[in-house]
């Protein structure tokens, strides 16, 4: 940002720049890992009163070789995904390559009041869901006036 | 008629719509292509492909069942739907592509035409 030229010579690279700036500026909360954006596996959070839901959309991978750990707030997702493209020697062109492939690990931190024994993951159509309960005590609750 | 165009409608309304751009990879060897795309959350009833013509079309809806009264806290994958085409080249054979789908992942098998597959090509010299 410090070496901004006035006429910029890669138009591309600019508008790249741009692109990341505003969404910056969109972010209202920025989290101190910075929730990376366009990392593997895409990650979706969402929360209701009673837990928090956690989706990674990581497809064609096998679901039990994603490692998920849970400490002490932050819930992280790691693991492998093989690559498709023929070797080098083999007699074929890979014309597109834009699915990722290789190591892949991912951190999430998670709201204070979550109860770590009380995690579930599924692992369907390409997408691992993990639901992660809050303590009851924490649960909003209707106070009767006597 | 009014059935026709409350359907075009619906099909204009809904490629108006956004949609994200899956990522895929395109492998090409002497019998045909293969075509690999990240179509996560999708299952086997929202994925439609269509060939018409030279262009391939592939169209999928996600369908995460969240629980009731969720609220989106971040969100990198935002829209419900995939979509993306391609053109075919002639040479390739759009009668006999087969698909499969696993894992949200499509894998698809375009082979060549039986004119266009590979000839080895005698060189004469005088």
């Amino acid at each position: 940002m410090l070496y901004r030229t006035p006429f910029p010579r890669d138009f591309l690279s600019e508008l790249e720049r741009l692109q990341s700036e505003m969404r910056q500026n969109f972010d209202l909360s920025p989290s101190i890992r910075g929730f990376a954006r366009g990392g593997f596996p895409a990650l979706n959070v969402g929360s209701t009163p009673q837990s928090v839901e956690i989706y990674a959309f990581a497809p064609g991978i096998d679901p039990a070789s994603i490692d998920v750990q849970l400490e002490k707030g932050v819930l992280t997702l790691a693991g492998e995904r093989k690559s498709i493209l023929p070797p080098p020697d083999a007699k074929a062109t890979a014309h597109i390559d834009e699915r990722f492939s290789g190591r892949f690990r991912r951190v999430v931190s998670l709201p204070d009041d979550i109860d770590a024994n009380a995690v579930t993951a599924k692992y369907r159509d390409g997408v691992l869901h993990i639901s992660i309960q809050r303590q009851a005590a924490t649960l909003p609750r209707r106070i009767n006036i006597q | 008629m009014n059935d026709t165009t409350t359907i075009n409608k619906e099909q204009a309304a809904r490629r108006e719509a956004g949609a994200l751009l899956p990522p895929v990879d395109v492998i090409e060897d002497a019998a045909g292509i293969t075509l690999y795309a990240d179509l996560p959350g999708v299952s086997k009833e929202n994925l439609h492909l269509h060939i018409e013509a030279d262009t391939l079309n592939i169209e999928a809806e996600l369908d995460l069942k969240l629980p009731e009264g969720m609220e989106s806290t971040h969100a990198e994958v935002s829209q419900p739907r995939y979509r993306r085409s391609f053109t075919l080249s002639r040479e390739l054979d759009a009668d006999k592509v087969s698909a499969e789908f696993e894992q949200g992942v499509l894998r698809l098998r375009i082979p060549k035409a039986e004119h266009a597959l590979p000839r080895k090509i005698a060189i004469a010299v005088t």
